[in-house]
């Protein structure tokens, strides 16, 4: 071999390979696409906003409150990993039970929200402005009611002793993707009360 | 670890736990290439069916009653809107169900266990689910063909107003409906799939596979997986808003317009929008249709070559620049929608940008090829042919991204000629060079070696004589989509080249079927393959013959070099597979090579991610 080759960078590290929890890695994936779904949603919103045309109406309240509600649902959802990290199977319960009610409460206010709309005389059918402001909150409750199966099935492994502090990947899947469907809202949130 | 002994079972599964709802990696490639194939047969007929139409319009076309039924008018010609319907579906067929699904679905599914090193995919359950709504979607798709009011026929990219009234023409009644539902969940079938490519690739490689050392197909599937996680849920929002328009009556796409003297309710809709959203997924997707087939073709080259890649590095990040620019070079499909010409401008710049990793690639390959041993397999043929296709195509594109020459040639046959020469012929050599490269690791056997020769200069020479005389008749402003171009007196002139063509697709659509007699013939009766046909580096080939689920007998080979070393100088053989340590080479060790083996028992003290000890 010609003398060049000795000048050629010595030894590099064998490098590590880079890995995770397989689970917890695909449901990051998850969370990528839906964001790409409402990155194209909002995009769409913002383009044809930009194009005049466009119903202003006031946002309904129990939006507001609605949005308290699920923050603090995920601050229960904390709760209940870190008492599963300690072995605190009574206050594991009690914490994910809060969430899931939480949860369902933000749904039926979301729903309530729906009626108000109706009330300004904002529907579904009409103007673009009406229609999205339908297809942001209803997408977003889809995704919900399937981050609330998840924690269904979390609050069933809680109550069978099936999560403690060595068997933590299902509390820690379940509570990244809620804690996701909760900032998901507060963008969304923001964004309609922003751009309206 | 608990969870391990789970799967550490030995009992045969039942057959339909085996071979149809299986979560075997490599059965699941076999049913998405079995169903890529029996979509390529569909979707090459329909476009035979209107290249008769276009070539010979006069023709007295009864004895296609039988299976077109209504659809032969009276006179014994071609309905004009099932000439319409022919067209969208030959392209959502192609473009969706054969190069994405099947191309990806068939080859990431197949070699991402493998060449990287892993039990299976990340997960079993996903990947079958992956397969099932690609089936469910396909069945729908495949029943639109036969309703009465025909499938979907406002073109593969459906605009709206078009698509979205049902009233427009009776394409977009019940088959437009079929093609929206079936597309959605074509899309959770390929999100599925892509979120477990991703996660195999990056977290159950094996020991010592560093992200430098993967095979360049990988990095293609990553890339391919990566681009589809982004751009397909853009597809599903802009088909979510189409179906409210359609079937609820809101107004995200239709605007005041008067059809048929009767103004629409509808208020305020923006159809341009439906087209930035389309194509925010549409132009990505050429690249998910193109990138599987570029990394199958650096595989091949190589191999066939008895030469390193060359410029490994190079290609790796070309390939990361195309997937890159792939996202914002949207809008060169819009340029005569009234865009702000300053804006197209922009996009223009950004276009021609692409040409630059595209010319690294097509040099790539040919510098691979140079002075090389090379083996004229079947596979190689096409991989070559690949590149040939890849460069006239991809001159071409560089005519129709600017956006002066555009306002021309937009929707022309030039379009139709460029396309498919750089994304169709050249992802179906893709798909072709894999199949007959990988059979003998598919199914254990050798396809027939002189029938796929004569299968690819047919194919070849038909590609070339079907498409480069529709560049002259673009540039003469033939509108692509059109039914007839006899009424007109100006366009009968190109009646003669039309006729060539149509002959052209006619033979090469017929030599097709010496590769499925070849395919089908050697899956049963084919001489049975040596462990390694093709003496390659990359893991696959490391397993036994018929691998069970879990791909390799005791443990995943740990590997210690890239999987180029052919021909190295100083080897006794003219390959070194990737799992074979530098202390058994000292022959054809480089100077740092011979200080890598010092870490070599790090390498194997590594931890990963082994899903399950022993195969079943």
């Amino acid at each position: 071999m010609s003398e060049t080759v000795n000048f050629l960078p010595v030894a590099e590290e064998p490098e590590e390979t880079l890995s995770m929890n397989p689970k917890k890695f695909i449901l990051w994936m998850f969370v990528v696409s839906i964001v790409m779904l409402f990155a194209a949603m909002t995009s769409a919103y913002l383009v044809r906003r930009a194009e005049g045309n466009w119903l202003e109406f006031k946002m309904p309240a129990i939006f507001m409150y609605s949005t308290v509600v699920l923050l603090v649902s995920s601050a229960s959802m904390h709760w209940a990993y870190r008492a599963a990290k300690k072995d605190d199977f009574g206050v594991l319960r009690t914490a994910i039970s809060i969430t899931f009610a939480f949860g369902l409460a933000f749904l039926v206010m979301q729903f309530l929200g729906w009626k108000d709309l109706v009330a300004q005389n904002v529907y579904f059918v009409g103007n673009p402005s009406g229609s999205f402001m339908y297809v942001f909150t209803g997408l977003h409750a889809f995704h919900l009611i399937s981050g609330l199966l998840v924690l269904l099935f979390a609050l069933r492994a809680a109550f069978k002793l099936k999560i403690h502090a060595k068997n933590l990947t299902q509390i820690e899947v379940c509570m990244t993707y809620w804690h996701f469907l909760d900032i998901l809202w507060v963008y969304l949130f923001g964004f309609l009360l922003y751009f309206n | 670890m608990a969870h391990v002994e789970e799967h550490d079972h030995h009992e045969e599964l039942p057959f339909w736990r085996k071979y149809i709802f299986s979560e075997d990696h490599k059965v699941i490639a076999k049913q998405y290439m079995f169903s890529g194939i029996f979509w390529a047969i569909i979707g090459a007929s329909l476009s035979i069916l209107f290249r008769l139409q276009l070539g010979f319009p006069d023709m007295k076309l009864e004895w296609l009653r039988p299976i077109l039924g209504g659809w032969i008018d009276e006179s014994g010609r071609l309905d004009p809107e099932f000439y319409l319907a022919l067209v969208t579906m030959h392209g959502t067929i192609m473009v969706f169900f054969v190069l994405t699904a099947g191309l990806s679905g068939t080859f990431s599914n197949f070699l991402i266990p493998l060449q990287v090193g892993a039990r299976d995919m990340a997960s079993g359950f996903l990947n079958m689910l992956s397969y099932w709504f690609f089936f469910v979607s396909s069945l729908l798709m495949f029943f639109s063909l036969f309703i009465e009011t025909g499938p979907a026929s406002g073109g593969w990219v459906i605009y709206p107003p078009l698509s979205a009234l049902p009233q427009a023409m009776s394409g977009s009644g019940l088959g437009m409906t079929l093609w929206l539902l079936s597309m959605a969940i074509f899309i959770v079938s390929q999100l599925l799939g892509g979120i477990n490519y991703i996660t195999t690739v990056i977290n159950l490689r094996t020991r010592g596979m560093s992200f430098s050392k993967l095979p360049l197909t990988i990095w293609a599937f990553l890339l391919t997986a990566i681009l589809g996680l982004i751009s397909f849920p853009v597809l599903l929002s802009a088909a979510l808003l189409l179906i409210f328009d359609r079937s609820m009556g809101t107004s995200f796409y239709l605007s005041e317009i008067y059809i048929g003297g009767e103004a629409l309710p509808n208020v305020g809709g923006s159809p341009i929008l439906f087209q930035h959203l389309f194509w925010f997924l549409g132009h990505p997707e050429v690249y998910i249709v193109l990138l599987p087939a570029l990394g199958i073709t650096s595989e091949i080259i190589a191999t066939n070559s008895r030469k390193p890649i060359f410029g490994y590095r190079a290609m790796i990040a070309s390939m990361i620049g195309i997937a890159f620019l792939a996202f914002i070079v949207w809008a060169h499909h819009m340029f005569v929608t009234g865009m702000n010409p300053f804006l197209g401008s922009i996009f223009m710049f950004l276009t021609l940008i692409i040409a630059v990793p595209s010319a690294v690639k097509a040099f790539n390959y040919i510098t691979t090829l140079w002075r090389g041993n090379i083996v004229f397999t079947p596979a190689m043929l096409f991989s070559i042919g690949l590149v040939s296709f890849f460069i006239s195509g991809g001159l071409t594109g560089i005519i129709l991204g600017n956006s002066a020459l555009d306002i021309q040639l937009h929707d022309t046959y030039f379009v139709v000629a460029h396309f498919h020469l750089v994304m169709g012929a050249a992802s179906a050599f893709g798909f072709l060079a894999g199949v007959y490269h990988w059979f003998p690791k598919f199914f254990g056997r050798m396809m027939n070696k002189t029938l796929g020769y004569i299968h690819f200069w047919f194919t070849f020479v038909g590609i070339y004589l079907v498409f480069f005389p529709m560049h002259y008749i673009g540039i003469a402003g033939f509108p692509r989509r059109y039914y007839s171009f006899t009424t007109y007196e100006a366009f009968r002139t190109f009646g003669d080249l039309n006729m060539f063509v149509s002959l052209a697709a006619i033979m090469t659509f017929s030599a097709q079927f010496l590769f499925l007699w070849n395919f089908f013939y050697s899956i049963f009766k084919g001489k049975k393959a040596p462990l390694n046909p093709w003496k390659s580096n990359t893991l696959e080939w490391t397993t036994p013959l018929h691998p069970g689920h879990g791909n390799w007998p005791g443990e995943i080979p740990p590997v210690y070099r890239w999987a180029y070393d052919y021909s190295k100088p100083g080897a006794n053989d003219d390959f070194i597979p990737q799992n074979v340590p530098y202390s058994q080479t000292p022959e054809s060790n480089l100077p740092h090579e011979n200080a890598l083996i010092a870490l070599e028992k790090e390498i194997e003290a590594q931890n990963y991610n082994d899903q399950f000890k022993q195969p079943h």
